[in-house]
């Protein structure tokens, strides 16, 4: 096969390591930044492009998403809505369930609110385990959620992963690397299974594909819950609006309080 | 604070008198609050009632306008509450403000019933009051209960096959009763719409029925107090208590009003800042539609419902030939109830905590930490470790009522002041 030929030549980024053979998955933490609005708008770029075909939002409007965003309505028509719809439509899919269902084996879910059921650091680390795997029907398995039906789409970005085995520094089970004792600063290794990313397959470096991964882990958290900067924007002043009437309302108090005793 | 009558524009009283001719206003308003004489010596623990009080009134109010948005139907109800988080003018905080609601109203309720506990509020004359807040109690857990399932995500649907599933636990009329309770064969759109009216409609009207009887019930006999001393025994020339003082403004401004606010800055902070409480208050599967064909990992109900819930699930053994789920429910249902009979079990001479004896205050420490390791335990997935821990968790939680006849008579209490304390 073309792809065992690569495995030969390739050159590996050790792009996220170890316990390859153990069940969970070492998760890299994800930070979302709701301020950071280039972030949100190249997230949402990179859903509507290779997402949004088969995952819907379907509780989540473009008008809205365009207003938190901060991206004209005009652009956001032109460029993030393919189906067709008003600008006020709910950011729905184009494939019907049935047809998904026969293609997929399952109807690949909404995920308006996968952030708040999975988390942000799951979608973030699923996004970056997928590996090469003939076995599967997709030619894809993922390390996060091991035999998914679905197939790495963010492949031509990234190019193709592959797990292949490495020497790697031996860890100590409190995490830092083991030395040979009888040879001085010597590093001790061990053959491990890592992913990497044969070099030259990708549109992007790794650097760069684990923003455009963030930017889209961004996205969804954002989506999970549009209001959320409003509340806690608004959550200040509510709170110093009550503490200020919490001194009014004490010294009132202890008026009336005087009268009891 | 009397003179202010005077005050009083004379058209305004010649209104009143046209009025109180035609309905009892005035009366009624002394009666309640301007000449209802509250004891002098309230601390820190009084406050909860108010604050249930406070509590019911949001909830009623949001309620109101969450249901003008909310679909109650098995396709729309999920997306109906996306709507209100997303589209409707304020519609998330009027959820959150339900959701953390709903949690703030057992807080505060579970800590009015500990104020109950501590000072003998149970005690005659005062066991009616007890009866109907018992009542209140049960109500508000049928309440919750049935709104849980409501917004329609799958830890909904799941608590609700669980808890409706153990009435199919009894012997003989099991399944055919849970299939009446549900309206189905399964949790479906028709349990939704029942569970749906009792919410809005039943309950709400049942509670709001027992909160004004509770209040009835409680201004006959007048409050008691940290003491547990009788207020009405010394009077003045014009028989208003020594110890007493006008519930209104006194304790309603002089009391009542900062709490309020103070209360109002912790509950927005939640409300503002963390409205899912790490999963406590809004349970993550429940941001997954709900879906009979996928289980959630791990069913736990929210936390104001887990130390009952440990009790369930800490019976294990199968007797009389009944499945062990029966006998579960058996306790977890004694649990809820067993308090209600506390006036009878407790016949200490004293009534509040402060005069009895240290077999009370050692029963009550193991009953509130037996409490607390039910709750955590709850929350958890069983395991047999959590699974004896609970057994003896339930043992100490009723062994403070079954043992309170005993313990309460025998132990050496300490004289009871005449008049209030004020400390």
């Amino acid at each position: 096969m073309k792809r065992c030929a690569l495995l030969a030549s390739l050159l590996l980024f050790p792009v996220v390591s170890f316990a390859a053979s153990s069940g969970a998955w070492p998760m890299e933490p994800m930070k979302p930044d709701l301020d950071n609005k280039p972030s949100l708008q190249r997230g949402l770029q990179l859903y509507a492009n290779y997402c949004l075909g088969c995952h819907s939002l379907k509780f989540q409007r473009y008008e809205r998403t365009a207003d938190d965003l901060e991206i004209p309505h005009e652009i956001m028509s032109e460029n993030v809505i393919f189906t067709g719809q008003k600008i006020g439509g709910l950011m729905e899919t184009a494939m019907s369930t049935e047809a998904a269902k026969k293609w997929f084996g399952a109807a690949p879910p909404d995920l308006t609110m996968v952030a708040k059921v999975r988390g942000n650091a799951w979608i973030y680390n699923y996004l970056k385990t997928f590996y090469v795997d003939e076995s599967r029907p997709f030619g894809v398995n993922n390390k996060v959620f091991p035999n998914v039906g679905m197939p790495h789409v963010l492949m031509e970005l990234q190019g193709i992963p592959v797990e292949a085995p490495r020497q790697m520094p031996k860890m100590h089970e409190d995490g830092y690397e083991l030395r040979d004792p009888l040879v001085p600063g010597k590093a001790l290794t061990e053959e491990r299974l890592v992913l990497g990313v044969v070099e030259g397959t990708g549109k992007l470096t790794p650097e760069d594909y684990d923003q455009a991964v963030y930017d889209i882990t961004n996205f969804l958290h954002y989506v999970a819950e549009p209001a959320r900067m409003e509340r806690e924007r608004l959550g200040v002043y509510v709170l110093l609006f009550l503490v200020i009437l919490y001194v009014f309302t004490a010294l009132l108090g202890r008026e009336y309080s005087k009268e009891i005793h | 604070m009397e003179p202010t009558q005077s005050k009083i524009p004379a058209m305004w009283s010649a209104f009143m008198v046209w009025v109180d001719r035609r309905f009892p206003a005035t009366e009624t308003y002394e009666y309640h609050l301007s000449k209802y004489y509250a004891p002098k010596n309230f601390n820190f623990w009084y406050y909860f009632g108010v604050l249930a009080t406070f509590v019911l009134v949001l909830q009623l109010v949001t309620g109101i306008w969450l249901t003008m948005s909310y679909v109650p139907s098995g396709d729309g109800a999920f997306a109906s509450v996306e709507y209100i988080m997303r589209d409707v003018e304020f519609g998330w905080l009027l959820r959150y403000l339900h959701t953390t609601g709903a949690s703030a109203f057992f807080v505060v309720v579970y800590l009015h019933m500990f104020r109950g506990l501590i000072y003998g509020s149970y005690r005659e004359p005062r066991e009616l009051i007890w009866l109907i807040g018992m009542a209140i109690f049960v109500a508000l857990m049928a309440e919750g209960f049935f709104g849980y399932l409501l917004p329609w995500g799958n830890m909904s649907y799941w608590a609700a096959q669980v808890i409706v599933s153990l009435f199919g636990a009894i012997p003989f009329i099991g399944a055919d009763l849970m299939e009446w309770i549900r309206g189905d064969f399964l949790i479906s759109e028709i349990t939704l719409n029942r569970f749906f009216a009792l919410h809005v409609v039943a309950l709400p009207l049942v509670l709001v029925m027992l909160v004004f009887v509770h209040i009835v019930a409680l201004h006959h006999v007048g409050s008691n107090n940290p003491d547990g001393v009788d207020i009405k025994k010394y009077k003045d020339e014009n028989g208003i208590p020594l110890d007493g003082t006008p519930f209104h403004p006194n304790y309603t401004i002089g009391h009542d009003l900062p709490a309020i606010v103070l209360f109002l800055i912790a509950f927005c902070a939640v409300v503002f800042y963390l409205p899912e409480m790490f999963g406590y208050f809004i349970e993550m599967p429940n941001f997954e539609e709900a879906n009979p064909l996928k289980t959630p990992d791990h069913i736990a109900p929210v936390w104001y419902y887990t130390p009952f819930y440990a009790m369930l699930r800490a019976a294990t053994y199968p007797l009389l030939g009944i499945d062990a789920k029966f006998w579960g429910f058996v306790v977890m249902a004694g649990a809820i109830v067993m308090p209600a009979v506390l006036p009878w079990l407790d016949r200490s001479p004293v009534k509040s905590i402060r005069y009895k004896g240290l077999a009370s205050k050692v029963m009550l420490g193991i009953f509130i930490v037996s409490f607390f390791v039910l709750g955590y335990l709850g929350t958890i997935a069983p395991s047999p470790v959590a699974t004896v821990l609970a057994q003896v968790g339930t043992v100490l939680y009723f062994a403070y009522f079954v043992l309170m006849p005993w313990y309460t008579r025998v132990e050496k209490t300490k004289p009871v002041p005449d008049r209030v304390t004020m400390r």
